[in-house]
């Protein structure tokens, strides 16, 4: 009997006060119970429109029924059809504006909670079971991957499975991309992608870290390494600051160099080798999901008050809407339409305070957003000793200019189909942020899934 | 893992590590620099690059123990192993059209100085090196200087090698007595280099500086590494680590590079303590 409840069975989250003190996990996930009962919620309607919302096309109404069935295992197996990293989709992907915003039960009431029952029947499945892999017949084609994020992984999922040696270059020590610098531990568990890695590395994907590609080796010299082809998906990694003065003064980071150090090098852990200011007044100027980011792991390193800056209204902030619940949840405070002019230093050169002008939204710009304009006179500063800019990222040039026949477009990204990620060198196709500029980890790993097909094709084809 | 094939004590501060890394030591060049770790907790450590050896795929760091994290590096003997070791990163210095240089070593500085003066040597420049250091106790590679240069000036700051003075002195007497220079070449503690630089402003010689500002990831992610070089923002890992010194705002670099001072004092104890702990025990 489905359930007709108009509402999500609700997800257990850890209590906004004791967790905005904690780097743990916010939501802890469905039991098996909750679980089965929103599962129920699902119609299995015929036209499956949630389907045709993910961009890696998991077929979700199936593995839905066998959670209704009680069959955990078999649901994960479905999901691993054709998304290589449930756990992280589960818990990262932005299912309201996609499968969910789809989902027939939205007419009336709340979708199906698409996203918690992945990552229930991922997190069961990790817990529960051991991974099986078929063995493959080698194919004896080698294929080179420059990235380890979202992109990389998924386009390495699946070639392995297609028989190929896949080789990823990592630049980091670690490999994850984003998935381990980026999204923090409270969203995103750091040895959950790393099991997702393990499970690359036990179907025979080679990772190798400490490889820039661009400076180390470049891509043609991947080439004369005997690789057919190369997947490029290093991301949109650097940082864009507001070119406002006082940005070089001590205390203001790139919401990157910020969450790097908290993420990737551990410095929120007390025994840390790498530092991090701990501020007490922190600001961070941005409304998408790495400024929300940026001000929960500020909170949770111990600030009395953060700030969000952004200049335009809620309504066109580009966080999810959960991020931004959380984070008011918490206590963040939000200074709407309001933008950061100049950032105030002590005498020692050290941050001690913001100044902001207020901002009205006038017309639509390019974005289809209302511009905002500054309200002259409506100066004001605000005391803080950590300022972070999270404004966004733009593609690292390390392997454009490494690379002169790999044609870029003016923002820097690599130019690449959107069916294929085919760049213009021969042999070499892209994907993920290092193509689209910052977008989602969903997106990319579509991209690396779409490339993966095309790299297979093309290698077949060409017989290289 | 990067396996540790040489080391040498220069001095009671300073260490030197010949490490296996052949597709580093295949691109390698001088003013380059590689980001290492220890072990699987360790800090990302930036060092420049002091020499390479493509054949034998080693590259050689140089360095003082100024923290935990480098306090640790020092302790790793011959056969050991170091976790990570990733380059070569930074752009290479660039040295065409240069047929006189003096190239200048500050204390530890003298390290990354010379791969400089061996290439520029190398390439047939007259190359004049200026050394300096506290005392003499402190001096390294006079030997290899010596080898790569024309001229070699060892100075000492309190004079106990027979030379009293600063780097930046004996190059002002140089320049007075008439030396000329297409480049000079400075690196060392940020003060230094801004000391040479008021010098060899008024003679307009082309002044190039290696900078080591506080950074994370080397390939341009985090943005810490900013510098402001006539009046825009750099970023020292990519666009540098060299850049034209009368153009660098080095009060700001000091300021950057003191970011984390209390934090160093503080990790400095705590190994040390552990250091003592583990002697006792």
């Amino acid at each position: 009997m489905a359930n007709m409840s108009l509402k999500k069975v609700p997800i257990p989250e850890q209590d906004p006060k004791v967790r905005s003190r904690n780097f743990d996990e916010v939501a802890l996930g469905y039991t098996e119970e909750m679980a089965i009962e929103e599962a129920k919620r699902c119609l299995n309607c015929k036209h499956k429109p949630c389907v045709s919302g993910c961009p890696v096309n998991v077929r979700i109404s199936e593995f839905i029924a066998l959670i209704a069935e009680g069959k955990f295992e078999e649901a994960y197996e479905k999901i691993l059809e054709t998304n290589s990293l449930p756990a992280v989709c589960g818990r990262v992907c932005p299912q309201e504006t996609q499968c969910e915003a789809r989902c027939v039960r939205a007419i009336k009431g709340e979708s199906v909670a698409i996203g918690r029952l992945e990552r229930f029947a991922a997190d069961w499945a990790m817990k529960n079971t051991k991974r099986k892999y078929k063995d493959i017949p080698k194919n004896g084609k080698k294929v080179a991957i420059v990235g380890s994020g979202p992109a990389g992984l998924s386009c390495a999922g699946d070639l392995i499975k297609m028989g190929y040696d896949v080789t990823i270059f990592e630049a980091f020590h670690m490999p994850g991309g984003v998935l381990v610098y980026g999204i923090p531990e409270f969203r995103l568990p750091k040895s959950l992608v790393q099991e997702e890695i393990n499970g690359l590395l036990e179907q025979g994907v080679e990772i190798k870290t400490n490889m820039v590609i661009g400076k180390v080796l470049t891509i043609d010299e991947l080439f004369e390494e005997g690789y057919s082809a190369v997947f490029i998906g290093s991301g949109a990694g650097l940082p864009v600051f507001m070119r406002i003065p006082g940005e070089n003064l001590n205390g203001v980071y790139s919401a990157n160099e910020f969450l790097t150090r908290i993420n990737l090098m551990k410095a929120y852990r007390e025994d840390a080798e790498t530092p991090i200011m701990r501020g007490k007044l922190v600001a961070v100027v941005g409304g998408g999901n790495v400024a929300m980011d940026a001000a929960r792991s500020a909170l949770r390193l111990g600030a009395e008050k953060v700030y969000i800056i952004y200049r335009r209204s809620e309504a066109e902030m580009p966080a999810r809407l959960e991020e931004v619940h959380h984070a008011k949840e918490e206590g963040i405070i939000f200074k709407l339409l309001t933008n950061p002019v100049r950032i105030i230093g002590d005498e020692k050169g050290w941050v001690k305070g913001i100044e902001c002008i207020e901002m009205e939204l006038g017309e639509p710009d390019a974005s289809g957003r209302r511009r905002p304009v500054p309200k002259p006179g409506s100066e004001h500063v605000i005391d803080v000793d950590t300022v972070i800019m999270a404004i966004g990222t733009s593609p690292n040039p390390l392997i454009r200019s490494a690379t002169p026949d790999l044609a870029t477009n003016k923002w820097g990204c690599i130019e690449a189909d959107e069916e294929t990620g085919r760049t213009s060198k021969e042999g070499v196709f892209a994907g993920g942020d290092a193509v689209t500029g910052a977008a989602t980890v969903i997106l990319a790993m579509g991209a690396g899934k779409k490339a993966a097909k095309a790299i297979d094709e093309y290698i077949k084809s060409k017989n290289v | 893992m990067y396996r540790i094939v040489r080391k040498e004590v220069l001095n009671p501060q300073v260490k030197l590590l010949e490490i296996e890394a052949p597709y580093v030591a295949r691109k390698a060049e001088p003013g380059q620099f590689i980001i290492l770790r220890v072990d699987k907790d360790g800090e990302r450590i930036p060092l420049t690059i002091a020499d390479y050896d493509r054949e034998k795929g080693t590259v050689t760091i140089i360095f003082q123990e100024v923290g935990a994290s480098t306090m640790k590096l020092g302790q790793l003997n011959e056969g050991d192993s170091l976790q990570d070791f990733c380059g070569p990163l930074g752009v290479a210095s660039h040295f065409e059209g240069v047929k006189r240089a003096a190239v200048i070593g500050g204390g530890l500085g003298t390290a990354i100085a010379y791969p400089q003066a061996k290439k520029l040597h190398n390439m047939g420049v007259s190359v004049d090196v200026i050394t300096g250091f506290r005392n003499k106790d402190l001096i390294i590679l006079e030997k290899e200087m010596a080898a790569v240069s024309d001229r070699l000036f060892v100075t000492t700051d309190d004079g106990s090698n027979g030379t009293k003075g600063f780097v930046s002195d004996i190059l002002k007497k140089l320049l007075e007595e008439g030396a000329a220079y297409d480049v000079v070449i400075a690196i060392g503690p940020p003060i230094m280099m801004k000391v040479v630089c008021d010098v060899t402003r008024p003679y307009g010689i082309k002044t190039i500086v290696s900078l080591n500002p506080i950074m994370i990831d080397g390939t341009g992610m985090c943005g810490g590494c900013r510098v402001t070089v006539g009046g825009q923002t750099k970023f020292a890992c990519v666009d540098g680590p060299d850049f034209d010194g009368h153009q660098v705002d080095f009060n700001e670099l000091m300021r950057r590079l003191s970011m984390y001072k209390d934090f160093e004092t503080a990790s400095v104890e705590r190994h040390k303590c552990r250091l003592e702990g583990v002697a006792n025990g």
